[in-house]
């Protein structure tokens, strides 16, 4: 029965491949007559035959290593001292000399080139097929015509068939004696690609002899003007929360040593900065003993970043804030010390440049959504900076340590009573607040420049976060993170990049006046405020 | 407080005017008379070097009388610094003419190198002294009165203020970085030549420039002195020691603090005015956030709400900063970062607070209780409520 099977199989194969070999011949024919004319015909046929050797034949052509044999008509491709079939890839029966090698004009090379060009339309890589698919459609080549089509028919991706498709509407509409019908067909669907390229096709057809091409084209330009302005929008949207999330990592940790502690802790940046080059470290130590397990270093830098960081803060809240509490200027102060005295050291250690911190491979990349370039990279951060929000909530709202935190937060006194060791609760506070601060350093080493004046840059803007969100509020921190981010990117097109910002600052200012408690204040007696 | 009257000058006063009288006799003297041989002969780039702390001392006065008296912790006086120094170095720009390296008698050379064909309106009238003069003046004023004006009405204290304050500095340095601000971009004024037709580089104009700095020194105290001793300082002093009570006696705390930050604000722009042409240049890193917290611990290191500390302060800190800087570049962060710490720490009342302390004047010391507004005992009585 299998034998049977096999058999029957082998029997469809070969019946297949001698079904796609036979128009080849004539192909084969007329590259061995020689002549440049016939050569260049041979090439066109050979192309659209979709003989699975087209490519390697071709490609020995261009090499000068295609030689036809005077003899019997054969061609023989040479590597090195060798002969194979042109045919067949088999090692060349026969005698090797009196072998001619084909040679090129520049009529034919170009035939070539197309040729090229259409036969990785067929090729078996999908991301071959593609790039010839979109190529075929920006060059708006008529002669590409009948390989578009034979592509077509043969392609089962849906999103290359798409590319084809256009490609084929472009040719049409490149091509002067296609058919009205035609080409109102095509100019429906390349208005569905809606990008500049496709913009640029219609906008060509301005001065098209047919009235009704013309009409179709300005309405399609409309159409892809509209789709374009839409896209453009949701473009900055996006670039927003991401520079939301952003925001949101600078800030998270200062909203639990600012924002529940209420220490107004200048060397926040400089934990965020902490975090960044214990990633740098990590990186160099998996460089040195593991190239292979690159990619993980991220997993083995977020633990090491919270460790380094949360220890620094806990050596700062023992050594000098609990000293201060109830004096929140003069904290302010003190921490503003330990930020330059942090800075400095990162300086004498590491040196005032900036260090490489590799990317790994799940990062790099982009996809493309309806239109919208999405890289890799900022998609993992506004996960990453969503999920380290929600971590951080879970750890304040559902654990013990969480609700100790709280409770000395609102009343220490009383929490003393109930028995809270406050000064444990203080020490691990700031040191959680920190750390995130470090974690939030691991994402932002991708995508800023690790220097010891790293933290600087956030400290103004993370401070801004938390008071606009008000202070004590974490969910008013997220709100006001993405808030500032999608506000700050919505304006940049019509502002620039600096007034922008600086809309925003001086919107911040304001706003204080307004509800100086932030955006989520938390009720208490008015005149204390 | 007792209801006696505070001595507008008391002891610490007059020895600190009567240092600064001497500095205005022996400088010139030994700059100008004893010859350069002498091992007293004082270096002019000395006398300019004085001069320039004699101007941070009178921009830490300037916050000394917000910080120390009504409790604003600005941290943002570089702002008003920054915009002093600009309407000087708006004026010492237009006196250059047509020296500059393109040789256009109105347009200077930043403008002729970005195209400007003709100067922006708020350059007018810079080309006269007494209009620069008064702009020192009006402008860090005016953006004090309306920065002060809007948030002391809408009771914003504390941290939420100084934090705002640090906003508005970053604001102004990412507008004065910006090239079509017509200021000069990051590059800032510079390349100054006259100043009231004299070479600003001439030995004798640097000497007037610093005996001008330690008058203006000298009279920023006495203002904010004479601020502080009236009854109008009492009520500063009551607003920032408790300002809801002060408020239901019947004050408006707003007035108060507005007027003394806006005056604040008018000596800071007078010091930065004074420190550009000594220094030469002024650029926008002069509004640095960095820059106005620095001045913060010169106050903090002299003693806050002491006046005399606060110049003090600057001085010796800056000192400090040139001595250091020059002989161990990479200890000056380290020595600046353990200042801010063990002064906070181990030093609140500063250098003359704590002298004060020490040997009597119990009546003129400010006598500073703990801040009241505490943003741990906020947060903890809005939850509690």
């Amino acid at each position: 029965m299998h034998r049977l099977l096999a058999l029957l199989l082998l029997c469809l194969t070969l019946t297949g491949a001698a079904l796609a070999q036979a128009p080849a011949d004539g192909a084969y024919g007329k590259l061995a007559a020689g002549s440049y004319s016939d050569i260049e015909a041979g090439v066109a046929e050979l192309v659209t035959s979709g003989d699975p050797r087209a490519g390697t034949v071709i490609a020995a052509l261009v090499d000068g290593r295609l030689y036809a044999r005077a003899a019997d008509k054969a061609l023989l491709i040479r590597t090195g001292e060798t002969y194979v079939d042109a045919r067949t890839g088999q090692a060349a029966e026969g005698a090797t000399d009196g072998l001619k090698a084909l040679r090129l004009n520049n009529k034919v090379r170009r035939a070539v080139d197309a040729a090229q060009g259409q036969l990785n339309l067929l090729s078996p890589d999908p991301t071959k097929r593609r790039e010839a698919a979109d190529a075929v459609f920006k060059a708006r080549d008529a002669t590409a015509l009948p390989a578009v089509e034979a592509a077509i028919a043969r392609e089962s991706d849906a999103g290359i068939k798409r590319t084809l498709s256009e490609a084929r509407a472009a040719a049409i509409l490149a091509k002067p004696t296609s058919p009205e019908s035609d080409r109102l067909a095509a100019i429906t669907t390349i208005q569905t690609r809606a990008d500049g390229d496709a913009m640029a096709i219609l906008r060509s057809l301005a001065n098209d002899p047919s009235e009704a091409v013309k009409t179709a084209s300005a309405k399609g330009i409309a159409a892809i003007e509209t789709r374009l302005a839409i896209i453009g929008g949701v473009q900055n949207v996006w670039y927003g929360i991401s520079l939301g999330s952003v925001l949101l990592l600078a800030a998270i940790g200062l909203a639990i040593t600012f924002g529940v502690m209420g220490v107004i802790n200048m060397a926040h940046g400089e934990m965020v900065m902490l975090g960044a080059y214990t990633t740098y470290l990590v990186q160099e130590v998996f460089r040195a003993q593991a190239p292979a397990w690159f990619d993980w270093s991220v997993a083995v830098s977020i633990p090491a970043a919270f460790l380094v960081a949360g220890a620094v803060g806990v050596a700062i809240e023992r050594g000098i804030i609990r000293f201060l509490y109830g004096r929140p200027l003069e904290t302010l102060l003190a921490t503003f010390g330990v930020s330059l005295i942090l800075q400095q050291t990162v300086r004498s250690i590491f040196g005032p440049t900036n260090r490489e911190v590799g990317v790994p491979g799940f990062m790099t990349g982009a996809v493309d959504v309806f239109g919208l370039s999405i890289t890799w990279g900022r998609l993992w951060i506004v996960g990453f900076s969503f999920a380290l929000f929600l971590f951080l909530l879970f750890v304040l709202r559902k654990t013990s340590f969480g609700l100790k935190t709280r409770a000395v937060t609102q009343n220490r006194r009383m929490a003393a009573a109930m028995g809270i060791r406050t000064p444990w609760v203080d020490a691990m506070t700031f040191g959680l607040g920190s750390g995130i601060a470090g974690i939030a350093g691991v994402a932002l080493s991708q995508i800023d420049n690790v220097s010891p004046n790293l933290g600087q840059g956030y400290i103004i803007d993370s401070f801004l976060v938390v008071v606009f969100g008000g202070v004590g509020s974490l969910w008013g921190t997220l709100v006001a993170a993405l808030t500032l981010g999608v506000a700050n990117k919505l304006a940049e097109p019509y502002l620039g990049a600096v007034l922008a910002k600086i809309a925003l600052l001086i919107f911040i200012i304001l706003f204080i006046q307004k509800r100086p408690r932030g955006l989520f204040a938390l009720k208490g007696r008015a005149v204390e405020s | 407080m007792s209801p006696a009257r505070t001595p507008l000058i008391d002891l610490k006063g007059l020895i600190f005017l009567g240092l600064l009288a001497a500095a205005c006799l022996v400088v010139p003297l030994l700059n100008l008379m004893v010859p350069e041989g002498s091992p007293l002969h004082m270096p002019t780039y000395l006398v300019s070097l004085f001069g320039k702390y004699l101007s941070f001392a009178l921009l830490a006065v300037s916050l000394d009388l917000v910080w120390g008296y009504c409790g604003i912790l600005s941290l943002g006086h570089g702002a008003f610094f920054g915009l002093g120094g600009y309407a000087m170095g708006m004026y010492l720009m237009r006196q250059i003419g047509p020296r500059g390296v393109y040789g256009n008698p109105v347009l200077p050379d930043f403008m002729v190198f970005l195209n400007y064909k003709e100067l922006p309106w708020y350059w007018l009238g810079f080309d006269m002294f007494p209009f620069a003069a008064l702009m020192v003046l009006a402008v860090p004023g005016l953006l004090g009165f309306v920065f002060g004006w809007l948030a002391f009405r809408s009771r914003v204290t504390g941290v939420y203020l100084s934090i705002i304050t640090q906003a508005l500095t970053y604001a102004l340095m990412l507008a004065f970085f910006r090239n079509d601000m017509g200021l000069g971009g990051n590059n800032g004024l510079t390349d100054f030549k006259d100043l009231l037709g004299l070479s600003v580089q001439a030995q004798g104009v640097r000497v007037a420039l610093f005996v001008a700095t330690a008058i203006a020194l000298a009279l920023g105290y006495l203002i904010a002195r004479v601020m502080t001793v009236s009854a109008y300082g009492k009520i500063l002093i009551a607003v920032r020691d408790a300002e809801p009570r002060t408020r239901f006696l019947g004050y408006r705390p707003e007035h108060f603090k507005t007027l003394a930050f806006t005056v604040s604000a008018m000596m800071a722009g007078v010091a930065g005015a004074l420190y550009v042409p000594q220094v030469g240049i002024i650029n926008p890193s002069e509004f640095a956030p960095t820059n106005s917290i620095e001045a913060v611990i010169w106050v903090a290191v002299g003693g806050r709400g002491t006046l005399v500390g606060a110049a003090l302060g600057a001085i010796i800190v800056n000192y400090a900063k040139t001595i250091l800087t020059g002989a161990l570049p990479d200890a000056w962060l380290f020595g600046l970062g353990a200042l801010f710490v063990l002064v906070t720490l181990f030093l609140p009342k500063g250098i003359v607070g704590t002298l004060m302390q020490r040997y009597g004047s119990r009546r003129a010391a400010a006598k500073l209780p703990p801040e009241p507004e505490l943003a741990p005992k906020l947060v903890e009585e809005g939850r509690g409520s």
